[in-house]
């Protein structure tokens, strides 16, 4: 059985690499000039495709520790922008100040910066996680939001290292030696291939011994701490490769973007993650692309079309559709989609008569 | 170490020796701007008047979480609609002299936030009412952004303003005591909280309902088992909750310019106010209320304004690891949750 989920889990990592690169590779050849947003009606662009992997990154961290923990995190956009501003910092003032000379100029600076980041966002999560996964419930919840506001806030300030309410500009472009993953088209591949890498950690963290030390807290965290699992210790790493991930996506926008300001890791940002989670299903890492894609696309399209209808100021309606689609879900499945579908399905199957060489599950 | 914190005489020195360096340090930081004793006390009295409204917002999730247990995340917008309903029926062209034209004004502004309290309840919390508390909390999120959307299309995203309600202008009478400024409209905040708190506290303690809402809060099942619908209480509690943030946020309006997304920070530092109170106590709430408006100015004032908003997380974070029972409300344990 295990082998065989392993399996069906390689062959569907394979399966959707394919198609994520093959999408890419349209518009790096451009076959009869068919460029990649032709092929979604000029709704989805490219630049929203890697929006989509970037958020992926973080919405895979959500899922582990709020699907498989069920520990709630409303800070989340917090250690987003944590990463995102370490590799802002770290790749223009240091260059700017002269500081390590010959080293903040050479390519692979950006990229120790990044790695950086993840061990800064890492360790301060290490620290706020212990005191903070003490708390349940309402009250994680709060927490976490508190904190996400209070990184949000200082963030604005000091502006001499993060810019200010500014934001910091000219955040140079990743490059392996010279070969620059620039334009967009390159970056794609870039985004992607990490995202896939994710998927594929989070996977393995998921079926091995602490994803199931995970799942037993979810469920109860007295009988899990009763059968020998260090709870406290498996909150706090799962929070940390949560941060982690967050920060190593905060770092890929801040160089796709190439400009940080604390406007898009407010509090919104985080209600989105948990949207997008949810969308996808908070106890599936498969279900983060599609989640983060589903809200994507929707806001998009009402976007577009929308405000041809109704041409009203402001993007309401994307945020009226957000609470709507956040509520409706809650109430009616509250595992998410992915995995409601996944259970109605295994229930059509159980209704057929099982096949004489399948073991009933 | 550990053992020596546990005892009670200790962790009340503990707490002095905290609030005494909390203070001196203030007073250091004040110095350095050569503060006078009447900037402290025009400080102060500027953080009573924020410090009401967080009572009465914290009084609405006191009310929604001791009778559900859930934390109503749109209390804040419960604020924001109250302000912006009643200026808008305050703008219409009726044919009413201003004084009458402000009170129709004011109860439409509650009645028709209230009704919007009910219909989240029916729509959203009651189809849901068997969730887990994140499930519930995420749910009144949900609706907080829709809340908040359809308030600026309704409203746009430009402030609007409330007028006084002494004056019925834009121009507040000012009382001046020394160098010490006041405004009408902080005695109406500060009559509107202290009518409220009694209102309140009479209701719950006498009336049949009230008691009915209190058996509710503490053991549901048992309030079931006596005849009382935990079903219509828990309507209810929404209800009063919608009304007492329209209240907050129509005595508000006149001393800020309400706008669409002002309800997320004023709903968290209702909640603060609440966590500070215990969140089960009334009373509680609103001595927690007004000393984190108190606190938060005096913080902001001897520091940077732009930390006025960081002071209240920091307190919240530091209350639910160290305290969460509360500092005002005793030694309560909190609900447990589920």
């Amino acid at each position: 059985m295990k082998t065989l989920r392993a399996r069906a889990n390689t062959i569907a990592i394979l399966l959707f690499a394919a198609a994520i690169f093959a999408l890419g590779a349209v518009d790096l050849v451009r076959p009869f000039g068919v460029r990649f947003s032709d092929l979604t009606g000029r709704i989805v662009t490219l630049d929203t495709m890697i929006r989509i992997g970037i958020l992926t990154i973080v919405v895979v961290g959500l899922n582990l520790l709020m699907g498989y923990a069920g520990q709630i995190s409303l800070g989340q956009a917090g250690f987003y922008a944590l990463g995102a501003y370490a590799s802002a910092i770290l790749t223009t003032l240091a260059s700017r100040h002269g500081i390590l000379p010959g080293m903040a100029d050479t390519w692979w600076w950006p990229w120790l910066a990044i790695i950086m980041g993840m061990g800064l966002t890492g360790g301060f999560a290490y620290l706020v996680g212990r005191p903070i996964l003490r708390l349940k419930g309402n009250y994680l919840a709060m927490a976490t939001l508190g904190l996400g506001f209070i990184i949000n806030i200082f963030s604005g300030e000091f502006p001499s290292l993060t810019g200010g309410n500014d934001g910091l500009t000219e955040i140079p472009r990743l490059r392996i030696g010279e070969f620059l993953l620039w334009p967009m088209q390159r970056y794609y591949f870039l985004v992607w291939g990490a995202a896939i890498a994710v998927i594929l950690v989070a996977l393995n963290i998921v079926n091995s011994r602490t994803g199931r030390a995970l799942r037993a807290i979810h469920t109860s965290e007295t009988a899990a701490a009763t059968s020998g699992v260090d709870t406290e210790r498996a909150k706090v790493q799962v929070l940390v490769i949560s941060a982690m991930l967050a920060s190593l996506a905060g770092s890929l926008y801040a160089h796709f973007q190439s400009a940080v300001s604390p406007n898009p890791f407010g509090f919104t940002m985080s209600v989105e993650l948990v949207t997008m989670a949810a969308v996808g299903g908070l106890a599936s890492v498969w279900g983060a692309p599609f989640g983060v894609a589903t809200l994507y696309v929707i806001s998009d399209v009402i976007k577009v079309r929308m405000e041809k209808v109704l041409p009203l100021q402001g993007g309401g309606y994307e945020l009226i559709l957000y609470g709507i689609l956040l509520v409706l879900i809650m109430i009616f499945l509250p595992a998410g989609v992915t995995a409601s579908g996944m259970q109605a399905l295994r229930r059509l199957r159980r209704r057929r008569p099982a096949d004489p060489g399948e073991q009933p599950a | 170490m550990a053992r020596i914190l546990r005892r009670k005489s200790v962790r009340i020195l503990a707490g002095i020796l905290i609030a005494a360096a909390c203070g001196i340090l203030t007073l250091a930081l004040g110095s350095l701007k050569h503060f006078q004793p009447q900037n402290y006390i025009q400080l102060t009295l500027d953080g009573l008047r924020a410090g009401s409204i967080y009572a009465l917002m914290a009084m609405g999730f006191v009310v929604v979480y001791s009778v559900t247990g859930i934390i109503n995340f749109a209390q804040g917008e419960f604020v924001m609609l109250g302000a912006m309903i009643t200026l808008s029926v305050n703008g219409l062209d009726l044919p009413l002299p201003p004084a009458l034209k402000m009170v129709a004004a004011i109860l439409s502004g509650i009645l028709i936030t209230t009704l919007i309290g009910v219909l989240m309840e029916r729509l959203t919390i009651y189809p849901a009412r068997r969730s887990s508390a994140v499930t519930l909390i995420i749910i009144t999120i949900g609706v907080t952004i829709i809340l908040r959307a359809v308030a600026l299309l309704i409203w746009g995203a430009d402030p609007h303003v409330l007028p006084a309600f002494t004056t019925l202008a834009l121009e507040d009478r000012i009382f001046r005591i020394g160098e010490v400024t006041i405004q009408a409209q902080s005695l109406w905040i500060w009559g509107t909280l202290a009518v409220i708190l009694i209102l309140l506290y009479q209701f719950l303690q006498r009336s049949l309902i009230g008691k009915a809402l209190r058996a509710c809060a503490v053991n549901r099942r048992a309030a079931q088992l006596m005849g009382i619908n935990p079903s219509r209480m828990s309507l209810l509690s929404f209800a009063l909750a919608a009304a007492l943030g329209a209240i907050g946020g129509i005595v508000l309006g006149p001393v800020t310019r309400p706008i669409y997304d002002m309800g997320v920070m004023l709903g968290l530092r209702g909640f603060v106010a609440a966590i500070l109170g215990g969140l089960v106590s009334v009373p509680g709430v609103v001595v927690g209320g007004l000393f984190l408006g108190v606190v938060e100015n005096l913080a902001a004032g001897v520091t940077d304004p732009a930390f006025k908003s960081a002071v209240a997380f920091f307190i919240l974070i530091a209350l639910l690891l160290f305290r969460p029972q509360g500092i005002i409300g005793g030694g309560e344990k909190p609900a447990e949750e589920g």
